[in-house]
């Protein structure tokens, strides 16, 4: 039987859970001994095979029209969608933003700040992504498996992942959700 | 005859997300490339509000690679703010998970993200160039990496209790003193990360023998240069002043990190997310410099430490005295700051008071702003907060260690697209060059975009009249 394919890609987190998953230290052998891994941030592929992967991750809510095209199009090729870390479960300290206007966040950080010189603006060109309201990845997409944390433990993530590599869906209980 | 632009987005083995768009001109030579950061977060704008100790909490959620760097930062910042300066013991300690910090964000970057480049090739297929590869074709160097950064995680969760997003630090000082077992674990791990850096120093000097031309000719350009010093001009990372030399490597201001609206501002570009830091004397852009590995053994002129001290000897000799130039020596600079942290590692463990329960000064004597800075991975990142008279963070303004180097980052783009694409066949490895050119800063897009968010990376080539004609992607 061939391996599984997973494909993983980060949106509006901080590459935490993603090094959360290199924390599995050694184990990363036995995870690519159980699967294959497709695109991700530490690969170079840039986007998940056309003909369809088993198992998409990804990490971080949705706060623009960039990380709304990438959960998209991760869902329309993947079998079983993970939301990993909280703030892809339900959006996170990012979502912290959602307790002011956008247009008065980005002010703060472009025009207003102490720092910022003459030229401050807010960036509009048509190559940049546009904010949006800060979501949680279900509120985007459908999700199949959630695994919480901030980030979720090295010991969560390769429970998840292997035994999704063994055609299971996991059940995380226990330990395996006590992050704090 | 029409000419085109190339798209690449999202560059990999970056943190965050980035975008390049290459402009070619009709007769298939480069005209510009740029480098989009292409997410906003506002993390400057949602933590107003908030109480001042929860800022170490809070802001590394900014990014999972280095959130030690702005738990730090942000505690330095509270200990200014609220007029508490830690004791020395504290101290010692937080520079002791700083360099934990260090050792596993600059081991992983080496032998992660840009090591494939080097040690397979910037040719190499891009099934395999990237760490898995680098497990099949060398699994003992690839165990000896995964252990140098399980080596600085670990001396980070146990002080902190966890390997990402520690709580350790606050106000004043840290919450938990270190005891004689703790200090003997770490102490067991220290030689074999001492070997493994040494064996990446050889890999990393063999390469650059073996590659000269690519090392004379990738991105090699004037700047100015900007990090933190001890006296002596002496690298440092947790504590001290601002030195910023010229591109002739002369002396432009040495200052108090506190007083840095003074002498640096941003600059804003429409078609980035991520603001442009500059020298506010020379201007914009004549005074930009970089930050990093790179600057910070430019603005240094001695190590602490025998052994990296020795490596910086070595550097320096590179351009004859002169600042080095060359943007593939990143990857050396982080390496012989590696080894600095590693040896620092050791005298901060041997320190007589390193074990001291002295970790908390309860004095409070508050004001209204703070500033913490720090060396972070991958460059100088300042905290700055304003609060009320209830503790309450009224203002936040944060300049993070990508964004010092975002004009660089430009620069080394186009520069690298110039040197080796040439249409109108465009191969994947010249591509893959252009996303080394980041790479080699290691810019930490989640970081950069802090305020800001991360940044997508797209390569685009346009024709002369703006129209876009191919878009290279790489599913």
């Amino acid at each position: 039987m061939a391996k599984p394919k997973v494909a993983s890609d980060w949106l509006a987190g901080c590459a935490g859970c993603h090094m959360s998953l290199l924390d599995m230290d050694e184990r990363i052998a036995t995870v690519v001994s159980l699967v294959d891994l497709r695109s991700t941030p530490i690969t170079d592929f840039k986007h998940p095979d056309e003909s369809g992967v088993d198992v998409g991750i990804l990490e971080g809510g949705v706060n623009n029209t960039a990380n709304e095209e990438v959960a998209k199009m991760m869902r329309s090729r993947c079998k079983i969608l993970v939301a990993l870390g909280d703030c892809a479960v339900f959006g996170g300290v990012p979502a912290m933003r959602n307790f002011f206007t956008i247009e008065d966040s980005l002010k703060r950080a472009y025009v207003e700040s102490e720092s910022t010189d003459d030229s401050g603006k807010i960036p509009n060109d048509p190559e940049l992504a546009v904010p949006t309201k800060v979501r949680a990845l279900q509120d985007v997409v459908p999700v199949d498996v959630f695994i919480p944390g901030c980030p979720p433990s090295a010991d969560a993530i390769f429970f998840a992942i292997s035994e999704l590599a063994q055609g299971r869906i996991p059940d995380l209980k226990g330990d395996t959700l006590a992050w704090h | 005859m029409v000419a085109e632009k190339i798209t690449i987005e999202p560059v990999t083995r970056i943190e965050g997300h980035a975008k390049v768009t290459i402009r070619m001109k009709d007769d298939g030579t480069v005209d510009h490339a740029y480098f989009h950061v292409n997410e906003f977060r506002g993390f400057e704008k949602f933590c107003e509000g908030r109480m001042v100790f929860e800022m170490p909490l809070i802001t590394p959620r900014i990014c999972g690679i280095c959130p030690v760097s702005h738990h730090l930062a942000s505690a330095k910042a509270g200990d200014e703010i609220l007029g508490a300066p830690p004791p020395r013991p504290a101290s010692l300690l937080r520079e002791l998970m700083h360099m934990g910090q260090t050792i596993q964000s600059h081991g992983m970057h080496f032998f992660e993200l840009a090591g494939p480049d080097l040690i397979l090739g910037f040719d190499a297929d891009p099934a395999v160039r990237n760490v898995v590869g680098l497990l099949q074709a060398d699994p003992e160097l690839t165990v000896k990496a995964v252990n140098l950064r399980k080596w600085g995680q670990e001396i980070i969760r146990i002080l902190g209790g966890r390997r990402i997003h520690p709580n350790f630090a606050i106000p004043g000082g840290v919450n938990k003193a270190l005891t004689k077992d703790e200090r003997d674990a770490i102490l067991a791990g220290y030689e074999e990360a001492l070997e493994t850096t040494k064996t990446a120093l050889k890999i990393m000097y063999g390469w650059a023998e073996a590659n000269a031309e690519d090392i004379n000719k990738f991105a090699v350009f004037p700047s100015g240069y900007f990090g933190l010093v001890k006296p002596g001009n002496t690298l440092e990372l947790y504590n001290g002043d601002i030195r910023l030399i010229g591109s002739d490597g002369k002396e432009l201001e040495k200052f108090d990190p506190r007083n840095y609206l003074d002498y640096i501002a941003e600059h804003v570009e429409s078609w980035s997310y991520l603001k442009f830091p500059y020298y506010k004397k020379m201007g914009y852009p004549q005074g930009v410099y970089r930050v990093g590995p790179l600057g910070r053994c430019n603005t240094s002129e001695k190590i602490a430490t025998p052994l990296a001290d020795a490596e910086l000897k070595k550097f320096k000799q590179f351009n004859g005295g002169k600042p080095v130039e060359n943007t593939l020596h990143f990857h050396t600079a982080r390496l012989i700051e590696t080894l600095y942290a590693i040896e620092n590692v050791k005298v901060l463990l041997d320190d007589a008071d390193i074990m001291s329960n002295d970790i908390l000064n309860t004095c409070r004597d508050p004001k209204p702003y703070g500033v913490g800075v720090i060396e972070a991975p991958r460059g100088t990142l300042i905290h700055h907060y304003w609060m009320n008279e209830n503790q309450q963070i009224e203002k936040v303004n944060l300049i993070v260690a990508t964004g010092h180097n975002n004009w660089a980052m430009s620069e080394a783009v186009d520069s690298v697209a110039k040197t080796y694409i040439q249409g109108p066949d465009v191969t994947e490895g010249m591509l893959n060059r252009v996303e080394a050119a980041i790479r080699a800063h290691d810019p930490c897009l989640s970081c950069s975009t802090h305020a800001i968010g991360q940044m997508p990376i797209i390569l685009e080539i346009r024709d002369s009249s703006d129209e876009l004609v191919k878009t290279i992607t790489r599913d």
